[in-house]
């Protein structure tokens, strides 16, 4: 495999200290009064959503090594079993079902891990892709399951039993983080647990991991399917809040993005992820906004300078804005001695 | 099902089969000898169906624009080899993923600023319209004889090229060892201009030939690109010979599923690649 490059695993302390104070603003956010202060509250959530999404391919991507281009899949299951799950007439409670979704999307990736998980590099993209090209299809495809047009999410999960009102956007938003820092704090821990070491590992020399013993197909397989899980956790999510699912959230696109976010923040560390997440969608929102020039409407076409800001960021910084951040700081760091 | 709707069948899935064969073709020669993953070769596809829309109705001639266009794939895969892709032959895949997915958001808008996202039908030239009776309602488009002819043509000049010109053992030489090719004095950059303006053009022709069956609408490289993904897994990635096998087998697969199987027509061709995979993890003609 060819992703072994060097990682950043420890935050360097500066680091750190950016990352709690980025934590502690989000969780004030709510408490500043702001002029359209919904919509801005709404926005943080989708990518605090997406932040859970690409930590959860960060196992996979930055961590394991497997690059995998069909991690949509997951996500979108985990929002069309909440689509299902939830009847015309009544909201069903949090408690049981965010965990059976979550299992459902788990033992979708289990299933699909066990093809895909013997394959390497640049096979274990293609197929990866290829099997989530399935599941759209197979909803795409499906009038049963939504077809193109895909499903409403009738009523937001009840939440009383954690004694919250998910209909009110702010408890809401504070379900989105807690859940995205424990997930994060979790992660880490696994990180650096003898599982964690394993799969860093596998993605460095999987053969030289083999010879001493373990097992690669079973932690591989265990990863992915962990992964899917925590996938389907923020397609949950993403249903409940949006209130909408169709095929387009296990698109390639979708997966494509997730990659993205994860390389704009950088690898292997969770807090990338975030930070990509963040910085990803920051970006397309601005790219949306853009204004007219001239008969030419430049907001229309932002897939032409998304696609330009990909390109730019994987020719200038591969290792992401963390990266390029620790290099910052070892540079000042360097100049103080 | 009787003799001639099973001939239909049989002809359809060939004539999908050969379209494949020429798309994936180039991703696997492209894959097999410079290392990249070309995410954005759905796009070539679909760029090559806008292009032969738009020369034949200022032609007004399908063929003619066909020629024109093919030539115009040509520089432009010479170009973005040269520009772009001749600088991620060392990087790793991720980078190349990305690198490529990029580019289709920014072929697919070049495609919207230059012709707009309409849906549009190109017309089958004039000569080749007719159709052949099978049966007394029964009968079969000339034309997608026609492309099926195309492709095969296509197929056995890339054979020659490959295996009987200097070129082709050029060709060979460089994706079995390239430090050891160059250091024969053999120019291996060119090598890899030629063999990546080749898989473009492949794409793009395959595009152009298929506008009149298919209509040309945005969007239609990033279907095909799957499929082509599934070619090549099952084939092996690098082997010619697997992506014409595999690319057969998918069209026999999809074409069939649809008419036998249609609840499940859309998962067909990935329970195959899944059988494939379990049996031979690194494809049909692992090179």
């Amino acid at each position: 495999m060819s992703t072994a490059k060097a990682q950043l695993e420890q935050l360097p302390r500066a680091m750190q200290v950016l990352l709690a104070l980025g934590a502690l603003a989000l969780a004030a956010f709510p408490l500043v009064p702001l002029e359209a202060a919904d919509f801005y509250l709404q926005m943080l959530t989708q990518m605090m959503i997406l932040a859970i999404f690409a930590m959860s391919l960060d196992l996979l991507q930055g961590v394991s090594g497997m690059v995998s281009l069909g991690h949509a899949a997951y996500f979108g299951l985990a929002g069309y079993a909440l689509a299902f799950l939830t009847p015309a007439d009544a909201p069903i409670p949090l408690w049981w079902s965010l965990p059976l979704a979550a299992a459902g999307a788990g033992l979708a990736a289990l299933v699909i891990g066990f093809f895909v998980v013997r394959t390497h590099g640049i096979y274990f993209i293609m197929v990866t892709m290829a099997f989530a090209q399935m599941v759209f299809f197979l909803f795409f495809d499906n009038k049963a399951l939504g077809g193109s047009d895909g499903l409403y999410v009738n009523f937001r999960p009840d939440a009383s039993a954690l004694g919250i009102d998910l209909e009110n956007k702010t408890q809401f938003y504070y379900l989105t983080l807690a859940l995205l820092l424990g997930i994060y704090l979790f992660l880490r821990r696994l990180l650096f647990s003898p599982f964690g070491r394993a799969l860093a590992g596998i993605r460095v020399n999987e053969h030289r991991m083999r010879a001493v013993g373990y097992g690669s197909f079973g932690h591989k397989l265990t990863a992915f399917t962990l992964a899917g899980t925590l996938a389907g956790v923020a397609g949950y999510l993403w249903a409940a809040q949006t209130g909408f699912v169709n095929p387009e959230l296990m698109g390639f696109h979708m997966s494509a993005h997730a990659i993205m976010m994860v390389i704009l923040g950088g690898m292997g560390n969770f807090a990338g992820a975030i930070v990509g997440a963040f910085a990803f969608e920051y970006v397309m929102h601005v790219f949306k906004d853009l204004p007219a020039i001239g008969g030419f409407d430049t907001g229309k076409h932002w897939q032409l300078w998304m696609g330009a800001f990909i390109v730019l960021v994987v020719l200038v910084a591969p290792r992401g804005l963390l990266g390029l951040g620790e290099k910052l700081l070892k540079r000042r760091g360097r100049a103080s001695e | 099902m009787d003799f001639a709707n099973f001939l239909i069948q049989l002809l359809n899935s060939l004539q999908y089969g050969l379209l494949l064969f020429m798309l994936a073709a180039g991703l696997t020669l492209i894959f097999g000898i410079m290392g990249v993953v070309n995410l954005a070769h759905g796009s070539f596809y679909m760029l090559g169906a806008y292009l032969a829309w738009a020369l034949a109705a200022r032609f007004g001639n399908l063929p003619l624009a066909i020629v024109v266009g093919s030539a115009l794939a040509v520089g432009f895969g010479w170009l973005l080899e040269w520009l772009l892709f001749r600088h991620f032959y060392h990087r790793d895949h991720l980078d190349q993923v990305l690198l490529t997915f990029g580019l289709i958001y920014i072929f697919e808008e070049m495609r919207s600023i230059l012709w707009g996202d309409d849906v549009h039908a190109v017309a089958v030239p004039e000569a080749v319209s007719g159709s052949i009776a099978l049966t007394d309602n029964l009968s079969y488009p000339v034309y997608r004889l026609v492309v099926s002819a195309v492709c095969i043509a296509l197929a056995l000049g890339l054979y020659g090229l490959i295996s009987r010109t200097r070129l082709g053992m050029k060709i060979r030489a460089g994706a079995f060892n390239r430090e050891m090719t160059e250091a024969l004095g053999i120019n291996i950059r060119l090598i890899h201009g030629v063999v990546f303006a080749l898989g473009v053009a492949l794409a793009a022709i395959a595009g152009m030939v298929a506008a009149p069956l298919s209509s040309v609408y945005p969007g239609m490289g990033s279907s095909v690109l799957i499929m082509c993904f599934v070619v090549v897994v099952i084939g092996g990635i690098g082997s010619v010979r697997g992506a014409l096998v595999a690319a057969l087998l998918v069209g026999l697969v999809d074409t069939f599923g649809k008419v036998l199987l249609p609840q499940i027509a859309g998962m067909a061709v990935y329970m195959l690649m899944a059988a494939v995979l379990l049996y031979k993890p690194e494809g049909l003609f692992k090179q």
